[in-house]
C-alpha cells in the first residue's frame, strides 16, 4: 500500500467536509473492497476517512411502510433484520448469496453498492485496463472474458458489476441517500446510482466528489413472491455467473452489467402477458456478448424464466 | 499513530504505520501468529479472527481502524494443555491436515456458531422468518468462507457437529 | 537386506503386539496446529527483528529486462537493499540437463532473460513488511519482450515424443482396432492446475557462525539444503535447513524457489534476518503447476466388452528448460487387459511457469479420461461400467506379465458397490429427478503406484525410557509425526506416550521427503530398521548387564513390550536398564534401501470410487451429494490420518472435475485468474456426505511393514466417477475439465434440455 494518513470520522458533515478538502482523501467503511484494492495499488488514496463508527447503522421503518437502512449497517445485520427477513426476503437471499460471512460481517451496505469490478483484467495491473487508466485499452475485449457483462458494455470496457445485494435491492426500488460536499443531502434512485461504461468507465457512479452514502431506503415490498438466484462456479463464495431477483412482476438480473440491471423489456413483456421466457428474449435482444461469455446469453434467459416460474409457484 | 485494542483479554497499545493489517500486527508485532495469512485479500479466510465478537477477515482490516475493539485469536480460545472445546473436537475428528487453515476453521467455527444462535439466515436457511436448525448443510454453507485444500471438509463438519450437538 | 523375500518373517509391526499400528490415534502435533502454536517457516521467532523482503514478478513471458531504476525504491522510507539481475551477488550455475528434483543450484536474479511471466527480477528489503510492499511498487522496470509461445492447444499439433521415451507398442493395435466391433476414440483435455497451498511459500534465514539456518515450507530436507548450498557456493553441512511444519505441498514444495535463495542472499549481505513470502497472487507464477494435457483414449472391444485393443497417448507441456511432464498414460499400462495396446506421451515447451509435480502426477489427470472412456464403452455395449471392468480384470501385470504383489481392485468395486447402493442406478441418463435436480450415479477404479526409496533414521532412548525418533523427513499435512510415532512405538515396544518425534531438520537423518505418496513407507520402513536395531542393542544391553534380571540370557529371547524388557519370566522397567547400564542413552541409526527384486512384482494401490451428483437442470450447476471411495492400500498405520489422506485426494478429485484450473491468456503468457476468488478450488459447501473404506491388507512386497502410500491414491479416478456421474444425472458428456455449468448447460440444450 502507498502510505496513507487515517482519521476516523466524529460525524458525517465533518467526514464530507475532510472528504473535499483533504487530497487524495477516500471514504473507508467496511474496507473489505478498499483495502482488497489498496494492496494492488489499484487504489491508491493519501488519507482515509474511516466512516464505519458513524451512527448510520440503524434499520427503521419508514412512515409509507418501507425500510431504512443505514449506510453503514453491516451485510450480516440487514440480511439478520426480522423486518427485513419477512418483507424483503430477496435481500436477504441476495445477501447471503454473495462473498463469505466473515466479510459479509465486515462489508456495509454503502460499500456493497460501491464495490468495483472483478473483471480479471482489472484485478491485473500489468494489463492494459481503462478503468484503471483512461485511454490504456480494454485487455477484455478480445480476452478471457467469460465473467465480462452483456448488457450496456462499449468499446471501452465491458466488465460486470459483482454485487448481488444490490441487485435485490434493484428489484425493490430502492433509493439512496447522501450527503454532499455542503452538507446537503438529496435523495435518488439506486438506477441512478451507476453509471454503464460508454467512453469513461473510470466513472464508476454519479457521485459528487465527497459525497457520502447515508442510507438506503426501500419502498413498501411489492405485492407478489420474491426470490433471488445465482448461478455460480461452486456452491458459495463464488461471484455469480447470473444471478436474477425477482419480485412481484419486477426482475433485476446480477453479473451481466456494469450495473445492477433492471430488465425493463422483460417485465414489459411479462406484464402483456408473454411466457417467462419469451420476456426474459424480449430483454436479451439487447444483449451482446463477447466470447467466452456467449453462455450468458442462454443462462439469462433459463435462470430468469425459472427463477419467474418459481415465483409463481410461490405465491 | 498510537492504537490501542484488547486482544485475548489484554489491553494492547501500539504505535502503528496506519497500512498495517490487523493479521500483520498481531502476526509481527504482537508474536501472534497463529492467525495466519494464506491469501491477505479475503479469499481463503486463514486469518478468520473475533472482533466484538464477530468473525472477520483480519488480512482486510486495518490495524488502526480497530481502537477500542475486542480482539479475540486461537490463542485466546485456548492452549495446547487446556484446550477449547471445538480445538478438542478439530483434534480428536482429524478436522485437519497440514494446519496452516484450521485457526482460522476454529475461529470461524466459534463465531458461526453465536450467529446461529442470533438466528441469522444462511443461504441454506429455507424458512427466513423462523429459528434456524443447525443441519449438516447449514455448517457447510457457514463454513463456505475458510478454504481448507488438504480438503478436510468433512472432518471439520464432523468437529462442529460434535460441539454444537443436534439441538442448536 | 537385499530381497524382499527377507520381509517375510514376522515382525513387531505385523504383528503388532502392542496394537498400536493401525490405531486410529489423534495426530501427534494436533494440539500445537489447534491452537495456533505450531510456528510454519516464516512465523519463527528469528534471534534478532527481522527484515522484510518483497520480491517483484515479470511482467512479459519472455524477452530482457531492458531497463531497471532501482533509485526510487532505495529512497524509500526503511528501504535496506534493492536487487536486480545487475546487483544481485553472485551464485553458482546448476549443471546442464539436471533431471527433475536434483538439488542443483538455482540462482535467483541470474541475468535479464526473463523466461516466464512471473519470474522474480527484483527483492525489496525493508525495515517493515508495509514499507517493502510499497517500495517495491517504485521499481522500474522496462522489457524488452520476445514472441512466446504459450498456447497449448496451438501447440499440441507439433508434440513430439519426450527424449527416450518411445511408445509402448503389444501386439498390433491399429488392427485390432480397425477389427472391433464396439469402438471408442475420444479426445479428453484436462487444464494447467495450481496447488493452492494454504500456506504460501515463504522462508526465513539469518547467519550464524559462518552457517547459513533457514526455515523454510518445502517438502524435501536434503534436496532443498544441497540445492540452496550448490546456489550459494557453500558446503552443505553449512545450511541448516528447518522445515518442520509445512502448511500443505502436494508436489509444488517439492522444487525451492527464489524465496528461499533470496532470503539467504539478503540475511548474509544485511547481517540480519531476512524473511520473504510469495504473495498468493505471486505463487501462481511465480512456483510450479500441474501441465495441462490432452488425452486421445482409444477401446476395442469384443460384444462381450472384453477389450481387444486399448490405446491411450497424452499430450503435454514443459518449460523452455523442463524436465518435468505429466506421464498421464503410465498407469493406463497396469490397469486393464487388452492384448494389444498402444500408450505413450507427446511433448512441447512452452514459454510457461515452471511445469511440476502435483499430488499424484500422471494418474491425477490421465485416469480422467480412461475411465470415462470406460464408462462410454460400457455405455456402447449395453453393460454395467462396473461389470466392464470385472471382465477385463488381468491375472498378471498386462503390459510387463509380471505377478501383482497383491491386487485387491475387484473386491473395492463389488465392496462399494454394495455399500453405496449401485443397483439403485438407472442405467439410462436423466432419469431421477430429486426437486428440481437431475440426479444421477457414477463410479471409477483407482490406481496409483506404490515407491520404496532409500532412507535414514535416528532413534535415541533415554533414561527415562523414552524414544526420541530424528529424521529429515517432513509432515505436510500427512501424518508423518503421528506414523512415525506408532512404528517406534510398536517397534521398539514402548507405550506411545514414550515417544518424541523431530523432524524437518536437516541435521537429522535424510530422507527424501514428502512425495509420490513414498513417504510412510520410505522414512517409516527406515524408522522400522532403526527400532529393530534398538531392539537388538537393548537386548544386548540388558543381557549383558549383571544388575539386569536378564543378565546372561539370550538377547535373541528378549521381548519389550510396554516399556518392560523381558525374558521369560526376568524382566524389568526398560528406563531402569537404560539408567543402569547405558545412562548417556542409546542411539541407533536404521536405514532401507530398497532390494533390486521389488521390481519383480508389479505394485500399486487401488481403489474404487462411487459419486452421486445433482445437476440443476436450468444453469448447468453440479452438486456433489455423495461420495464412497474403497481402497486397498496396505497395512494401515493409522485409520484415522489415512482416512483423512484419502478423503482429502477424493475431494482433490471433485476439484479437478469441477473446479480447477488456470486459464492462459495467450496475448499476455499468463494466467487470467491467479487467486484464490479467481481460481475454484472447492468450498466446504461444495463437499456432501463423503467416506473412504480401507479394506485389510498387506503387502509384503512393499517394505518390511507391508505398509503403502495412501496420499494420492484418493484422487485417482474420483474426478472421472464425477464426471459419469454428471452424465448420468443429466447426459451431458463433458471432456473437457473442469466441468463448468455453462458446459453442462450447452450439452443439455443441445438435448432440447
Amino acid at each position: 500500500m502507498r502510505p496513507f494518513t487515517y482519521e476516523r470520522a466524529a460525524d458525517a458533515a465533518s467526514a464530507v467536509k475532510a472528504a473535499v478538502e483533504v487530497p487524495g482523501a477516500r471514504f473507508l467503511a467496511g474496507g473489505t473492497n478498499l483495502i482488497d484494492l489498496m494492496k494492488l495499488q489499484i487504489e491508491t488514496p493519501a488519507h482515509l476517512i474511516d466512516v464505519s463508527r458513524l451512527p448510520l447503522a440503524r434499520i427503521e421503518d419508514t412512515a409509507d411502510g418501507g425500510l431504512s437502512i443505514g449506510a453503514m449497517a453491516t451485510n450480516s445485520q440487514v440480511a439478520a433484520d426480522p423486518r427485513v427477513r419477512a418483507r424483503y426476503p430477496v435481500l436477504v437471499q441476495a445477501i447471503v448469496a454473495g462473498a463469505s460471512p466473515q466479510l459479509r460481517n465486515k462489508a456495509s451496505v454503502a460499500g456493497n453498492l460501491l464495490q468495483r469490478t472483478r473483471c480479471a483484467y482489472f484485478y491485473d495491473t500489468t494489463k492494459p485496463c481503462n478503468k484503471r487508466r483512461p485511454g490504456a485499452g480494454c485487455a477484455a475485449l478480445e480476452g478471457l472474458n467469460r465473467n465480462a457483462a452483456i448488457f450496456g458494455t462499449s468499446e471501452a470496457c465491458i466488465a460486470a458489476y459483482p454485487s448481488d445485494m444490490a441487485v435485490a435491492l434493484q428489484v425493490l426500488d430502492a433509493r439512496v441517500e447522501t450527503l454532499g460536499a455542503s452538507a446537503q443531502a438529496r435523495a435518488f434512485a439506486l438506477d441512478e446510482l451507476h453509471r454503464l461504461p460508454g467512453e469513461t468507465p473510470h466513472i464508476e457512479t454519479t457521485l459528487a466528489a465527497g459525497e457520502l452514502i447515508t442510507a438506503v431506503v426501500l419502498p413498501p415490498p411489492p405485492e407478489g413472491a420474491q426470490l433471488y438466484r445465482k448461478a455460480r462456479d461452486r456452491a458459495s463464495f463464488a461471484g455469480g455467473l447470473a444471478s436474477v431477483a425477482v419480485a412481484g412482476g419486477r426482475i433485476a438480473l446480477g453479473a451481466v452489467a456494469l450495473k445492477p440491471w433492471r430488465a425493463a423489456r422483460a417485465e414489459a413483456a411479462l406484464a402483456a402477458g408473454a411466457a417467462p421466457a419469451e420476456a426474459m428474449r424480449a430483454e436479451l435482444e439487447q444483449a451482446r456478448s463477447a466470447g467466452r461469455n456467449d453462455f450468458k446469453v442462454a443462462l439469462v434467459e433459463r435462470l430468469g424464466a425459472a427463477t419467474i416460474q418459481q415465483t409463481r409457484g410461490l405465491a | 499513530m498510537r492504537t490501542s485494542f484488547t486482544v485475548n483479554g489484554t489491553l494492547r497499545s501500539l504505535d502503528l504505520d496506519p497500512r498495517v493489517t490487523l493479521l500483520d500486527a498481531l502476526r509481527e508485532q504482537l508474536g501472534l501468529t497463529g492467525s495466519k495469512k494464506g491469501c491477505d485479500h479475503g479469499q481463503c479466510g486463514a486469518c478468520t479472527v473475533l472482533v466484538n465478537g464477530l468473525r472477520v477477515n483480519a488480512c482486510l482490516t486495518l490495524a488502526v481502524a480497530c481502537d477500542g475493539d475486542q480482539v479475540t485469536t486461537i490463542e485466546g480460545l485456548g492452549a495446547p494443555d487446556a484446550l477449547h472445546p471445538l480445538q478438542r473436537a478439530f483434534l480428536t475428528e482429524d478436522a485437519f491436515q497440514c494446519g496452516y487453515c484450521t485457526p482460522g476453521q476454529i475461529c470461524s467455527a466459534v463465531g458461526m456458531l453465536e450467529e446461529v444462535a442470533a438466528g441469522w439466515p444462511s443461504q441454506e436457511t429455507q424458512d427466513l422468518t423462523g429459528q434456524v436448525r443447525l443441519t449438516d448443510d447449514e455448517i457447510r454453507e457457514r463454513m463456505s468462507g475458510n478454504i481448507c485444500r488438504c480438503s478436510a471438509y468433512p472432518q471439520i463438519v464432523a468437529a462442529i457437529r460434535s460441539v454444537a450437538g443436534e439441538g442448536v | 537386506m537385499n530381497s524382499v523375500r527377507d520381509w517375510a518373517a514376522p515382525n513387531p509391526v505385523t504383528e503388532n503386539r502392542q496394537g498400536i499400528i493401525g490405531k486410529p490415534v489423534d495426530r501427534y502435533e494436533g494440539p500445537l496446529k489447534v491452537t495456533g502454536s505450531a510456528p510454519y517457516a516464516y512465523e519463527v521467532q528469528p534471534p534478532s527483528p527481522p527484515a522484510y523482503g518483497v520480491m517483484i514478478p515479470a511482467a512479459i513471458p519472455r524477452g530482457r529486462v531492458s531497463r531497471v531504476d532501482v533509485t526510487a525504491a532505495e529512497a524509500a522510507p526503511g528501504v535496506k537493499l534493492a536487487w536486480t539481475h545487475l546487483n544481485a551477488p553472485a551464485q553458482q550455475d546448476p549443471p546442464p540437463d539436471a533431471p527433475f528434483l536434483a538439488p542443483v543450484a538455482r540462482p535467483a536474479l541470474r541475468s535479464d532473460r526473463v523466461m516466464h511471466f512471473g519470474q522474480p527480477v527484483a527483492l525489496v528489503v525493508a525495515d517493515t513488511l508495509e514499507n517493502a510492499q510499497a517500495a517495491a511498487h517504485l521499481v522500474e522496470i522496462a522489457y524488452e519482450t520476445e514472441p512466446a509461445e504459450v498456447d497449448f492447444a496451438a501447440a499440441a499439433p507439433h508434440a513430439t515424443n519426450p527424449p527416450g521415451e518411445p511408445d509402448v507398442r503389444m501386439g498390433d493395435f491399429e488392427t485390432a482396432f480397425e477389427a472391433a466391433p464396439v469402438r471408442l476414440d475420444e479426445t479428453w483435455d484436462t487444464p494447467i492446475q495450481i496447488h493452492c497451498q494454504m500456506e504460501p511459500h515463504a522462508t526465513l534465514a539469518w547467519w550464524e557462525d559462518g552457517k547459513c539456518v533457514v526455515h523454510t515450507s518445502a517438502q524435501m530436507v536434503r534436496l532443498t539444503q544441497t540445492g540452496l548450498a550448490n546456489t550459494l557456493g557453500i558446503d552443505r553441512d553449512d545450511v541448516l535447513l528447518r522445515s518442520r511444519y509445512v502448511g500443505g505441498g502436494f508436489g509444488g514444495k517439492g522444487p525451492f524457489y527464489e524465496d528461499l535463495v533470496l532470503a539467504a542472499l539478503a540475511s548474509r549481505e544485511l547481517g540480519q534476518p531476512v524473511k520473504i513470502a510469495f504473495s498468493r497472487q505471486h505463487m501462481f507464477h511465480g512456483t510450479c503447476h500441474r501441465p495441462a494435457t490432452s488425452q486421445r483414449v482409444r477401446l476395442a472391444a469384443g460384444p462381450d466388452g472384453r477389450l481387444t485393443g486399448m490405446s491411450m497417448i497424452t499430450v503435454t507441456h514443459t518449460d523452455r528448460e523442463g524436465k518435468f511432464w505429466e506421464r498421464a498414460s503410465n498407469f493406463s499400462r497396469s490397469l486393464y487387459a487388452a492384448p494389444n495396446r498402444l500408450t505413450g506421451h507427446r511433448l512441447v515447451r512452452l514459454d510457461l511457469p515452471m511445469a511440476g509435480a502435483m499430488r499424484a502426477p500422471g494418474e491425477a489427470s490421465g485416469m480422467l479420461s480412461l475411465e470415462c472412456a470406460m464408462d462410454e464403452l460400457a455405455e456402447r455395449l449395453g453393460l454395467d461400467p462396473l461389470e466392464l471392468r470385472l471382465r477385463n480384470e488381468p491375472d498378471v501385470d498386462p503390459e510387463t506379465g509380471k505377478p501383482f504383489s497383491i491386487r485387491q481392485l475387484t473386491r473395492c468395486m463389488r465392496e462399494g458397490a454394495q455399500m453405496f447402493g449401485w443397483d439403485r442406478r438407472s442405467p439410462k441418463p436423466g432419469q431421477v429427478r430429486d426437486g428440481r435436480w437431475l440426479v444421477g450415479m457414477g463410479m471409477a477404479s483407482a490406481i496409483r503406484g506404490n515407491m520404496l526409496l532409500p532412507a535414514k533414521a535416528t532413534f535415541s532412548l533415554d533414561v527415562s525410557g523414552v524414544v526420541t525418533v530424528r529424521q529429515g523427513m517432513t509432515d505436510i499435512g500427512t501424518g508423518s509425526y503421528t506414523v512415525l510415532a506408532q512404528i517406534a512405538a510398536e517397534t521398539v515396544g514402548v507405550p506411545l506416550e514414550d515417544v518424541r518425534v523431530e523432524i524437518g531438520d536437516s541435521e537429522f537423518a535424510p530422507t527424501p521427503g514428502s512425495g509420490g505418496q513414498f513417504g510412510a513407507a520410505t522414512a517409516g520402513s527406515a524408522a522400522f530398521a532403526a527400532g529393530m536395531n534398538l531392539r537388538k542393542a537393548i537386548g544386548e544391553l540388558g543381557t549383558g548387564d549383571p544388575g539386569s534380571p536378564l543378565h546372561g540370557a539370550d538377547p535373541e529371547q528378549v521381548t519389550i513390550l510396554g516399556g518392560v524388557v523381558a525374558v521369560g519370566n526376568r524382566s524389568e522397567r526398560l528406563a531402569a536398564l537404560i539408567a543402569r547400564a547405558a545412562p548417556e542413552g542409546l542411539t541407533v541409526e536404521g536405514e532401507i534401501n530398497p532390494p533390486s527384486d521389488m521390481r519383480d512384482w508389479s505394485q500399486h494401490t487401488y481403489g474404487a470410487h462411487f459419486v452421486e451428483v445433482a445437476v440443476d437442470p436450468v444453469t448447468g450447476e453440479t452438486r456433489v451429494r455423495r461420495m464412497l471411495g474403497v481402497f486397498a492400500a496396505g497395512r494401515i498405520l493409522n485409520r484415522k490420518t489415512a482416512r483423512s489422506q484419502l478423503t482429502g485426494g477424493m475431494i482433490w478429485g471433485v476439484s479437478h472435475a469441477l473446479h480447477d484450473g488456470a486459464a492462459v491468456d495467450p496475448r499476455y503468457g499468463s494466467f487470467v485468474n491467479p487467486d484464490l476468488a479467481q481460481y475454484m478450488v472447492p468450498v466446504q459447501a461444495d463437499i456432501g456426505e463423503l467416506e473412504a473404506i480401507m479394506l485389510d491388507e498387506a503387502d509384503d512386497k512393499a517394505n518390511p511393514m507391508g505398509i503403502k502410500g495412501v496420499g494420492e491414491l484418493g484422487i485417482a479416478g474420483s474426478g472421472s466417477a464425477v464426471a459419469n456421474a454428471i452424465y448420468n444425472a443429466c447426459g451431458a458428456r463433458i471432456r473437457d475439465y473442469p466441468i463448468t455449468p455453462e458446459k453442462v448447460m450447452a450439452a443439455m440444450m443441445a438435448q432440447g434440455l
